[in-house]
């Protein structure tokens, strides 16, 4: 299966789906795209680093504290139960949107990041041995990079590397040929967070679980940007943050399989994660509450909930179709411009893109647009071993949402032109 | 002027294009690197030192341009001053860049004040000046 099966191929989209995506109909939704940003409209191209909140979302959250506010479980009180009641309503509607088997899949984290420290710490820690090797793709965000460091100085395992080509897709080939008998683990993204590259996760855990190692994925950029069916794609954890799925910040999901998680020692001790508790033992509830101690962030999970209940009410087919062409408009526009490199051009994306500029350095480039009311995001990305990759320090990168508009893309370009301009280029 | 122009002065970006005092001190007797983790940008810097006195100052490295610019200007205003001076002279110019204080600079590093208006490029006008006082700092160890 191709990474974008469920995207249909360019030509035929429009007449295909047969609706348009209603961009002016979700932009409406967001409130801070009214504001402006050093005296000029504010064109938003920062969503890979956290997507903006409809009006929904942002009054669930108010509306929670206003009138919902509880503690969850346990609570005999009606506050607690509707709290509760919500609380689960939003990991069955999880379960859903992504497809797990059963809610009881679905842990509710900080974010993406706590998730893949969950899952190196519980799953890693209990299974690894010294010499076992951890396979982590060249273009992993740190955050699924170093909590693996963390956990194979704890065991002894080893890293070891998955390529990216130059076109900006995975070395698959190489992939299988280091897959071995003491391959424990494979962590890859299922989007790159710098260069959009969409990995065939599918193939990958055909190939990890033929070699008896199980795949972790960060889905962080992938969530917003792809209709994900975890079932279809066959990997054993999964992790994700709400904030970049037009949630709030602070609250994240993991995924992982029932069998896999059923087996894993808690993470972190409390309330709310056990059977019972001696003085000097306890025993553990089942997941997910196992992996949920202390106090959860439930009025996150209350804005969870309503930016999932608003984003299950797309189009995901005319969704993903419409930043399928947005992501490649901005590509070839942006390749026009003299002394533009688009980095891992070559790769199917979802609508995150990278480059740099001859001569001008990334983070002068961001301040010159920042003053157009352009935000876009100037750095390494928390993803040196990438840049190391493509032989580069820093880049500029441009995501685009549901409510981006070829405006903005054309805002960029003639960014970029005054960019050249105040460096002389 | 707008706070554009007032960031990337001509000065600035002359300097940044042709960076002054850029190459390693083979006969240092101070060094130290700036790293700013946040950003990835790193430079050497490297002290020759008699007594107080810093004879020479160089510096190597990859930034932006107001980073590389204000490394290349601090080589050429520290050259010649004492390590108290350049300490004092330190001090000055991070407020300036912070808007902490409208305290006075010598007439060329005044192209820096622009800076203040973007608190998130304080780090790369002053990334070289850290270096340097660590450096200092840790002469001789």
């Amino acid at each position: 299966m191709s990474p974008l099966a469920a995207v249909p191929p360019r030509e035929s989209r429009a007449g295909r789906s047969g609706h348009e995506w209603d961009v002016a109909k979700v932009r409406a939704d967001f409130p801070i795209l009214e504001r402006q940003v050093r005296g000029q409209p504010l064109v938003y191209l920062d969503s890979a680093a956290t997507a903006q909140k409809p009006r929904q979302v942002i009054e669930a959250i108010s509306r929670y504290y206003q009138s919902g506010n509880a503690n969850v479980h346990r609570g005999v009180h009606a506050l607690s139960q509707e709290a509760t009641t919500e609380y689960e309503r939003v990991r069955v509607l999880a379960a859903g949107f992504f497809n797990a088997a059963s809610p009881s899949e679905i842990i509710y984290t900080a974010g993406t990041t706590a998730a893949l420290n969950l899952v190196a710490q519980s799953y890693g820690g209990s299974v690894l041995q010294p010499g076992d090797e951890i396979l982590i793709s060249e273009m992993e965000h740190h955050s699924n990079i170093v909590p693996w460091h963390l956990v194979a100085e704890r065991t002894g395992a080893v890293i070891r590397s998955i390529p990216v080509m130059e076109s900006g897709g995975l070395d698959l080939g190489e992939l299988e040929r280091r897959l071995g008998n003491r391959t424990r683990i494979v962590a890859v993204t299922h989007a790159s967070n710098v260069i959009g590259a969409i990995n065939p996760i599918n193939a990958i855990a055909a190939m990890a679980h033929e070699a008896g190692a199980v795949v972790v994925v960060d889905g962080a950029q992938s969530a917003p940007h792809l209709r994900v069916d975890l079932q279809a794609i066959d990997c054993d954890f999964f992790a994700c943050s709400g904030h970049k799925l037009y949630g709030p910040t602070g609250i994240g999901l993991l995924y992982g399989k029932r069998a896999l998680l059923e087996a894993m020692p808690p993470w972190q001790g409390g309330g709310g994660m056990i059977r019972e508790v001696q003085i000097d033992r306890s025993s553990y509830a089942p997941p997910p509450e196992r992996f949920e101690a202390g106090t959860p962030p439930i009025a996150e999970v209350v804005g969870l909930g309503a930016a999932l209940d608003y984003v299950m009410a797309w189009d995901w087919e005319a969704l993903v179709a419409y930043e399928q062409e947005l992501v490649a408009e901005a590509t070839s526009r942006l390749a026009e411009v003299p002394g533009v490199r688009v980095l891992g051009e070559g790769a199917d994306r979802v609508s995150v893109l990278s480059f740099v500029i001859e001569g001008v350095h990334p983070h002068d480039a961001g301040t010159v647009l920042d003053t157009l009311g352009i935000a876009v995001r100037a750095g390494h990305h928390c993803a040196q071993p990438l840049m190391r990759r493509f032989g580069v320090t820093a880049t500029l990168r441009a995501s685009f949402g549901a409510y981006n508009t070829r405006d903005d893309v054309e805002t960029l370009v003639a960014g970029l032109a005054q960019v050249r301009k105040v460096f002389g280029t | 002027m707008s706070e554009l122009d007032e960031l990337y002065q001509s000065v600035i970006l002359d300097h940044n294009k042709t960076p002054r005092n850029f190459r390693k001190l083979v006969d240092a007797n101070a060094h130290a690197e700036g790293r700013n983790p946040l950003c990835g940008d790193q430079f050497d810097v490297w002290v020759r030192l008699e007594g107080d006195l810093i004879q020479e100052v160089t510096f190597q490295g990859q930034g932006c341009a107001i980073s590389k610019a204000s490394a290349s200007m601090m080589t050429q205003a520290i050259k010649g001053k004492t390590v108290a001076q350049a300490g004092d002279l330190f001090d000055r110019f991070h407020e300036v860049v912070t808007g902490a204080g409208g305290g006075s600079l010598p007439s060329k590093l005044e192209v820096f004040r622009g800076v203040s208006a973007f608190p998130i490029r304080v780090k790369c006008a002053t990334l070289s000046w850290h270096a340097l006082r660590s450096a200092l700092e840790n002469r001789g160890k």
